[in-house]
């Protein structure tokens, strides 16, 4: 026999102004079922939740439904309030008589009728509730992080301080990301290097910390607390522990002529190489593209001037499975290739360069120790060009329609350095708008403009025409409104910048979502800026948008803080609401794995009774891994037998909620 | 059986709409919350995800009276559970394509992807689907049918 209570709130006068309270509890108490109905201003109160209590009691009731505000906003709220009266929490339903009710409609005859239908249809729908028992699992104590550049690092560190295990899976073979390649930051101006390399010591020597460098995480299994993660470490052909980072090999290695990745192709590097002085870990690599010992079988030089016997030649991938509680992504971003913009003549001239060519080019550790010298002829350049906003904020299918938000202040920074350091140099920029909204940030550029006499002009470049060794820009001044022609020696291309190309691949792998830019979506905007939407994957900076080093330090300090909360739990409560079938009406048709998102469902064989001589049989019957099982339901339309149900979402439910909307 | 008229007279729809609790449920109380109107024909069956709905559930709302059903998830690449409501979009897509000859105008039935950011659109598309059904008039097709004495 069911005994259901029914509790109608004012919520002050938002639920009263425009639904009859009174009614709406006086309709409620003539259904079938309904042996206790009250209405009270404040149900959420502490004595709102009193007077329910008291009411289970009091009344032994076996169900609740609560005719109030949205589920979405105090459905823990009570079901832990009709725990407290010894109810099964799952014994409760909500009519949500504010948020699709009063608030909407105006009239308090309209309203009243349809609070009285919303009640019905909850009430009609908790006399089919079950108790649910929320599953509980452990939680592995320990952190994936892929991708190891600022993020990554600041992420890893702070976990690995509250005492949790960390990895850090980057695919290049030293950590730090683009950080590694600037040479100075807005606003500060100080060298990326200095602030940055200290950190990545700091991960390598941290114990709690592990860096898997020149890997790559390949399939991720099971749910949050415990992720099962298959990560690839490619063959550097060099052993880790042996290498001492000395560079012996590199200077030996006859094959020299190969793009140095890490100067952007402005400079080579042998086949043996460590990509700067400061990489961690500080291990030599054998590219064996272009390995003479890999491709011909002979030369063997490096491994014969090797004191430490680390080059190992016939080095094989190596899978590594480890098991985590949470996973970070920390990608990152790349500039966009400008080969769709030849306006610019990117292709045409090496002086047309990107601006993070232009880092290296005034970097220290740089193809030019930091001297800014014309890569076509090795020449100081006197006019320099910048154009701003090159594939960002763009309409056109070539480039982005967001704002790559940090190339207004790196442009900024750019033409101040080269102002200081080279004062006979003139230095324009063309702009759609500059973008300052950082803390010093508009001081900085108007420090440019006016201190250093940066020569802004509003307004789009047209053309730049390579001639004699020239580079003619042809723009226009939106506000002279003129046209303008500059003969620079220079230009450099502030292009956008989009997620890492392996964004979507690990999204897939991860169940995570990205937008139509591939960026890396939150599991809400404004309230869950470092959640994704899936359980146990947090986010960590540019991999989830746009953003400049202290933006992308606060979103991995924040990230971490995620972790930790959950790293630090032992036990994590599953949703009850899960699918499960019914073995004497499942056919085994495997249906419901095909369509099940998070590969919840498995078979096992069964023994059933059968009529007849034989008596039993033995059927392949679908299980549900409850663990694993999110709750969508996509299974239970899918199974042809209907065998699948979900919990809390049964069949024999939402159809009682359509009779008693239809009544 | 439901009471379609108002006291004068006029036509008023019997709706049901099916919401996935992620976006288009969110996006339901966001309208309530910006209070943005839209009929009180509307009524909300709360589904985990659009997937969750099953023809039947339709063909129920259908058969016990209802003038119009709609079925609202998250934007398509959006849903919580990642593809549910491409199935969703498939199933209803193969559904409608035989309510006409079930005896059920087609026109009743809509699928809207809404998200929890969009009260403004979920008012505008119950706003829309409510005068459209209001037009339609009663669902009579059904009414005539045999079966339906034996249910009440
Ligand atoms: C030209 C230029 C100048 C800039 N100047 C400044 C400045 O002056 N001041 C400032 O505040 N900001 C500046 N920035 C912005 C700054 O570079 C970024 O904010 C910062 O690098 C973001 O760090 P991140 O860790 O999110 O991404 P990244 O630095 O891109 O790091 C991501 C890391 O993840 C790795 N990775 C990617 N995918 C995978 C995978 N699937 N598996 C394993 N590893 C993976 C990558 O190899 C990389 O190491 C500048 C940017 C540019 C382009
Ligand atoms: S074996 Fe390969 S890496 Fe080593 S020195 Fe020869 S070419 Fe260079
Ligand atoms: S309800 Fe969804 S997640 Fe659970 S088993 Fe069915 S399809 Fe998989
Ligand atoms: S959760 Fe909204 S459609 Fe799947």
């Amino acid at each position: 026999m069911h005994r259901i209570g029914v509790f109608v709130c004012w919520c002050g006068t938002n639920i009263a102004a425009t639904v009859d309270v009174k009614a709406v509890a006086e309709a409620a108490r003539k259904e079938p079922g309904v042996v206790f109905a009250t209405d009270y201003q404040y149900m959420c109160s502490e004595a709102g939740q009193a007077l329910i209590r008291q009411a289970i009691k009091d009344n032994a009731l076996t169900g609740v439904v609560i005719c109030s505000c949205s589920p979405r906003m105090h459905e823990a709220t009570f079901r832990k309030t009709v725990q407290a009266a010894g109810l099964n929490p799952y014994m409760l339903e909500i009519a949500n008589i504010r948020e699709q009710c009063s608030w909407i409609h105006k009239d308090i005859k309209e309203g009243t009728e349809k609070a009285i239908i919303l009640a019905r249809t909850a009430i009609a729908k908790v006399m089919l509730n079950k108790p649910l028992t929320a599953g509980e699992s452990a939680v592995t104590k320990r952190a994936l992080v892929i991708g190891g550049g600022i993020a990554g690092i600041q992420s890893a560190l702070d976990i690995a301080e509250a005492g949790y295990e960390v990895d850090i899976v980057e695919k290049q073979p030293t950590i730090g990301g683009k950080m590694t390649q600037i040479d100075k930051t807005f606003p500060t101006l100080d060298c990326a290097a200095c602030i940055l390399t200290p950190k990545m010591v700091d991960a390598a020597q941290n114990e709690k910390i592990k860096i898997f460098s020149y890997s790559q995480v390949e399939e991720v299994k099971g749910f949050v607390g415990s992720f099962k993660a298959k990560i690839r470490k490619k063959a550097r052909f060099v052993d880790e522990n042996l290498c001492t980072g000395c560079g012996d090999c590199t200077s030996k290695c006859p094959s020299k002529k190969n793009k140095n990745e890490f100067n952007l192709g402005l400079d080579n590097r042998p086949a043996i190489y460590i990509p700067f002085a400061q990489a961690v870990p500080k291990v030599a690599v054998i590219d064996a593209e272009a390995c003479i010992k890999k491709k011909t079988g002979k030369c063997g030089l490096c491994e014969k001037v090797c004191s430490a016997g680390a080059i190992k030649y016939d080095q094989q991938d190596e899978i590594i499975e480890r098991e985590y509680g949470a996973i970070v992504v920390a990608t990152g971003f790349n500039p966009i290739k400008l080969d769709k913009y030849d306006e610019y003549a990117y292709s045409q001239s090496p002086d047309v360069v990107t601006s993070l060519e232009l880092e290296r080019l005034m970097n220290a550790a740089g193809p030019t120790q930091g001297t800014l010298l014309r890569p076509s002829d090795g020449t100081h350049p006197h006019t320099i060009v910048f154009i701003q906003c090159v594939g960002s904020r763009c309409d056109d299918a070539r480039g982005k329609s967001y704002c790559s938000k940090i190339c207004c202040m790196y442009t900024a920074k750019h033409a101040m350095l080269i102002r200081e350091k080279y004062p006979d140099t003139d230095v324009h920029v063309f702009y759609i708008d500059v973008r300052t909204p950082g803390k010093n940030f508009d001081e900085f550029y108007r420090r440019a403009v006016e201190q250093y006499g940066v020569d802004y002009i509003k307004g789009m470049v047209g053309k730049v025409i390579p001639h004699d060794g020239k580079l003619l820009v042809q723009g226009s001044d939106l506000i002279s409104n003129e046209q303008v022609k500059i003969d620079a020696d220079m230009v450099v291309l502030a292009a956008a910048i989009e997620p890492d190309p392996t964004a979507r691949s690990v999204a897939t792998m991860l169940t995570a979502s990205i937008d139509t830019n591939d960026f890396f979506t939150e599991a809400h905007p404004k309230l869950r800026p470092v959640e994704s939407p899936t359980a146990g994957v947090f986010l960590s900076g540019v991999c989830q948008g746009p953003k400049d080093i202290p933006e992308t330090v606060a979103q991995a300090s924040a990230c971490a803080a995620k972790v930790i909360g959950l790293l630090a739990k032992d036990k994590l409560l599953s949703n009850p609401c899960v699918a499960r079938a019914d073995e004497s009406l499942c056919s085994g048709c495997s249906v419901c794995q095909n369509v099940c998102p998070y590969g919840a469902i498995t078979y096992e064989d069964r023994e059933f009774r059968i009529p007849g001589p034989k008596r039993s049989e033995i059927r392949r019957v679908a299980q549900v891994n409850e663990a694993v099982c999110q709750g969508c339901g996509a299974c239970t339309v899918a199974c042809p037998s209907g065998a699948m149900d979900l919990k809390g979402f049964s069949t024999k439910q939402i159809m009682a909620e359509v009779d008693a909307i239809c009544r | 059986m439901p009471v379609k008229t108002t006291e004068n007279g006029e036509f008023k729809p019997l709706i049901v709409a099916f919401c996935c609790n992620w976006c288009s449920y969110a996006g339901a109380d966001l309208a309530g919350t910006s209070r943005l109107s839209y009929p009180a024909d509307v009524k909300i069956i709360r589904v985990p995800c659009s997937c969750r709905v099953n023809p039947l559930f339709i063909l129920r709302a259908f058969q016990r009276g209802a003038d119009g059903v709609i079925i609202c998830g998250c934007h398509p690449g959006d849903c919580h559970y990642t593809t549910g409501n491409y199935y969703a979009r498939r199933r209803m897509t193969l559904l409608f394509s035989m309510l006409d000859y079930l005896g059920i105008e087609r026109k009743r039935t809509r699928v809207e992807w809404v998200s929890a950011a969009e009260g403004v659109r979920f008012s505008e598309v119950m706003n829309d689907f409510a005068k459209h059904i209001t037009e339609l008039g009663e669902n009579k097709k059904l009414e005539d049918l045999r079966c339906k004495k034996s249910l009440d």
